[in-house]
């Protein structure tokens, strides 16, 4: 072998038809296809920005979750942080109405408690797990319950609603349109080039792959492990916190049953868009296709009759259970041809 | 060829054994009995071909010619582990207990008595209590194995292997982890076998154990049967005479004299650290590439990861040019110029599930990143150049690193170090488990480094590549440095004899060099 054409081979850079990599692409354009064909209704204009503007939320908290889950950890706490932060930014925002009046700075102080609270509860995570040498399952587990129960209790076991001034203002946040896109869709795409950038262009994101795909030899190739992993967490804390900011108004509530399930479907986004559950291999752009293809999902069962939408949960887990197994099959037998 | 061996009370008998793996040979011809109810050393220099030898005896490698000999008939060991069945037991260093079961549970795993469907607790227990108590170990049978010690683990593997009917013990260094004491109680325990007419096979590297508890040797070198002897004939010294002894051939490249007056880039005084490390202290001269060497297991790896960060130091000194070095990361240590090279390539060197640029830049990352991003032209540059350097060799540049050959993988290992453009270089075993021609280029470019005004430390288990390569060797033992040695001092005999701790360095001599 020549080193001529070892140099080529650095230069030339093909990019090669990965199946893997296209995988997500080609299961979101089949799922496009199914629903046009079952109702061409699905291709209204209204519906696409709908669906979009759904996939933002999950899609956001994925960004943060393929951080956690490409350097190797797992956090399970995403949904109950949503709802708890959700409860707090509105009780926040209730009780600085008359000091500040309904306007964009009480709006602004919401938010920003919203920012405060995500980066302090997902190092909290990161800390717990880092230093306090805790699997993440475990810590992410129990602040899932702390955070779910404080939301309950926050709402003595109903619901906050925002005050009926404020939500005028802050309304727009969710459903006005820039440029014909909804403003939801906006944040989730500059969140997700930062994510890719973050992940793929910078050390960070290169330290989170080292990290996952082998500790010990992050730690001896000069990684400061335990501050990089409390770093994802915290980008997951703010990722939580962002999705929160723009959900908030859409509804204007928050109760214990707010964000439920929402850490299944970030990890299932994650998963999907063929970022490996074990850690060492994170796909920005994957985990978009991922929270696209579940919205998408649940979009065609609202449409159709086919199956009742109330099984949205079961068609989810089942894309989960697949995606994976695709993911072990072929890493399965890269391990066996090894050896 | 086995003088006074009479064939009809050997109970296992290796005739002309040949091993090759691949191309390459590893044991030419190699013969070896054992009788009953006798304690037989087996020893030689890592890489004689002890290890192998004991694969084939207990049936985990099949020879590639020669047969063996089970009471006197040929046999065909089964090669999955299965000569377990025969009475032939192979004890592991790194020990195949369950640790979250009992002892109990452990010594029974995989043939439970059971009745009416359910354990039959009681009986199991009583079994494995009179099975203890003759082995005079004081465990309990409901002891969790993670909560015993490993002398402790080890016995309980032999108990296992007993309660299996093991005719034939055979067992890698099974001194190695044990201290003293535990070693005198471990002896006690192995007589007690050998007189129920249990064959012991037993490596190990510690001369002095070798004539207490054998009652022969066999001495294997470079994958060659060199003797066969009563214990009671011999004497450390001449086994470790026997050991040693081959010329060294051009592997290596011809050493340069180090100037008298270099600076010390290095200068190490009564460390004691994490890992056994107790009063170490040495200087490193520029140019100069210092061995060290030891049996496995005698600090030399603790010792290093101490000084480059990965370790804590509990007291003492460092200095790294001329400056206190006193490292909390590898992170600092890297930044002083101090780089350490892992001898465990696959689980702290590289990352196998990746290609080789991130590998290669992963530990000076920070060098390739301009305004905040990770410059990919200069990866893909110093990838060319890494490969150019160190020869190495690949299908294309996206190859998995778990996909590349160990040379070629230690290879790109020794390029990653040096993009953090170090001046002190620890590599350690910087040649295991690759081949002859790679290690030669590995040996020529580590000279040449050195050559370049590079400071090298070379921790390395292999004999003739610290003879060959170094300019002074220092040995270690338990944790302590034993001496320095120069010059003409530099022989295997030499280095043995300090590594067995036949031989200890005068205090005053210690610091001379």
């Amino acid at each position: 072998m020549s080193d001529s054409a070892h140099d080529r081979g650095v230069q030339m850079k093909l990019p090669r038809f990965d199946i893997k990599t296209m995988g997500p692409a080609i299961a979101l354009i089949l799922l496009c296809i199914i629903g046009y064909a079952l109702n061409p209704a699905f291709a209204s204009e209204g519906n696409i920005t709908n669906l979009l503007t759904r996939s933002a939320f999950i899609g956001i908290i994925a960004v943060g979750a393929t951080f956690v889950i490409t350097s190797g950890g797992i956090d399970l706490s995403v949904g109950s942080m949503a709802a708890v932060i959700a409860g707090v930014m509105i009780i926040i925002m209730n009780n600085v109405v008359d000091t500040f009046g309904a306007g964009v700075t009480t709006v602004l102080i919401g938010c920003g408690c919203s920012v405060i609270l995500g980066l302090g509860a997902g190092w909290a995570n990161g800390f717990l797990t880092t230093k306090g040498k805790i699997e993440a399952f475990i810590v992410t587990l129990g602040t899932m319950g702390i955070y779910r129960s404080l939301v309950t209790y926050f709402a003595d076991g109903g619901t906050l609603s925002l005050d009926f001034s404020i939500r005028g203002t802050y309304r727009p946040v969710y459903y006005d349109s820039f440029f014909g896109l909804p403003i939801p869709v906006w944040v989730f795409i500059v969140v997700a080039i930062v994510g890719w950038i973050l992940l793929n262009r910078t050390a960070f994101g290169r330290y989170c792959m080292a990290i996952g795909s082998n500790e010990a030899v992050a730690r001896y190739s000069a990684i400061n492990v335990d501050r990089i992993k409390t770093w994802t967490y915290v980008i997951q804390g703010l990722c939580v916190s962002l999705a929160t900011i723009i959900y908030v108004p859409r509804l204007g509530s928050a109760s214990s049953s707010t964000g439920v399930l929402w850490e299944l479907e970030a990890i299932a986004a994650v998963i999907i868009g063929g970022t490996v559950l074990k850690g060492g291999y994170g796909r920005i752009g994957g985990t978009i296709l991922g929270a696209l293809i579940l919205t998408t999902i649940g979009n065609i069962l609202n449409f159709t009759d086919l199956i009742s939408n109330y099984l949205n949960g079961t068609m989810q887990g089942l894309i989960i259970i697949v995606a994976v197994w695709l993911q072990r099959g072929d890493w399965g037998r890269a391990r066996r041809a090894k050896t | 060829m086995l003088e006074g061996d009479r064939s009809d009370d050997l109970i296992l008998h290796a005739d002309r054994i040949c091993k090759s793996f691949g191309t390459i040979p590893v044991l030419f011809s190699v013969s070896m009995g054992v009788r009953v109810g006798e304690i037989h050393a087996l020893i030689g220099e890592n890489g004689a071909g002890k290890s192998t030898l004991m694969k084939i005896l207990s049936g985990y490698h099949a020879p590639t010619t020669g047969t063996i000999h089970l009471d006197g008939k040929p046999i065909e060991l089964p090669t999955d582990g299965q000569a377990e069945k025969l009475g032939i037991v192979l004890i592991h260093q790194e020990l195949s207990l369950a640790e979250q079961l009992t002892v109990e549970e452990n010594i029974f795993l995989g043939r439970e008595e059971s009745r009416y469907g359910f354990l039959n607790r009681t009986h199991m227990r009583a079994q494995v209590r009179a099975l203890l108590s003759e082995l005079g170990l004081d465990v309990a049978p409901d002891s969790r194995i993670s909560d015993l010690s490993i002398a402790q683990k080890q016995m309980v593997e032999i108990a296992k292997a007993i309660s299996r009917n093991a005719r034939i013990l055979i067992m890698d260094e099974p001194t190695a982890v044990l201290t003293p004491a535990e070693t005198a109680i471990f002896f006690r325990q192995i007589r007690s076998l050998k007189a129920q007419g249990v064959s012991i096979i037993f490596v190990s590297h510690k001369l002095d154990e070798v004539k207490e508890i054998s009652d022969r040797v066999t001495i294997l070198r470079d994958g060659q049967w060199i003797s066969t002897k009563d214990t009671a004939d011999m004497q450390p010294d001449s086994m470790a005479q026997l050991m040693v002894g081959r010329e060294l051939s051009d592997l290596y490249p011809p050493k340069t004299e180090p100037d008298v007056d270099v600076p010390k880039v290095l200068r190490v005084r009564n460390l004691t650290a994490q890992g056994g490390v107790a009063d170490v202290s040495f200087d490193l001269g520029k140019g100069e590439i210092l061995g060290f060497a030891g049996l496995v297991g005698s600090g030399r790896t603790a010792l290093f990861e101490a000084i480059c960060g990965l370790s804590d130091v509990h007291s003492g000194t460092i200095e790294v040019n001329g400056r206190a070095g006193q490292f909390a990361s590898v992170a600092q240590a890297r930044d002083a110029g101090l780089t350490y090279l892992t001898k465990d390539r696959k689980e702290k060197g590289l990352l196998l599930n990746m290609g080789m640029r991130p590998n290669l830049t992963l530990l000076a990352l920070p060098k390739f990143i301009r305004r905040h991003m990770i410059n990919q032209r200069a990866e893909d540059e110093a990838l060319v150049t890494a490969k150019r350097r160190f020869d190495i060799r690949a299908r294309d540049h996206r190859v998995n690193m778990r996909d590349l050959s160990g040379g070629n993988q230690q290879k790109l290992l020794l390029a990653k170090i040096m993009e953090s453009q170090p001046n002190i270089v620890v590599v350690d075993e910087p040649t295991r488990g690759i081949d002859v021609g790679t290690k030669q280029q590995i040996y020529h470019f580590i000279a040449a480094l050195a050559q370049d005004g590079m400071s090298i430390i070379l921790i390395s288990s292999e004999m003739p590549e610290v003879i060959g390569m170094c300019h002074r060797v220092a040995v270690m033992r338990e944790g302590r440095l034993m001496t320095v040695l120069s010059g003409d001092e530099i022989n295997e005999n030499e280095i043995v004899r300090y590594a067995a701790g036949l031989k200890e360095a005068r205090a005053d001599e210690r610091l001379s060099a």
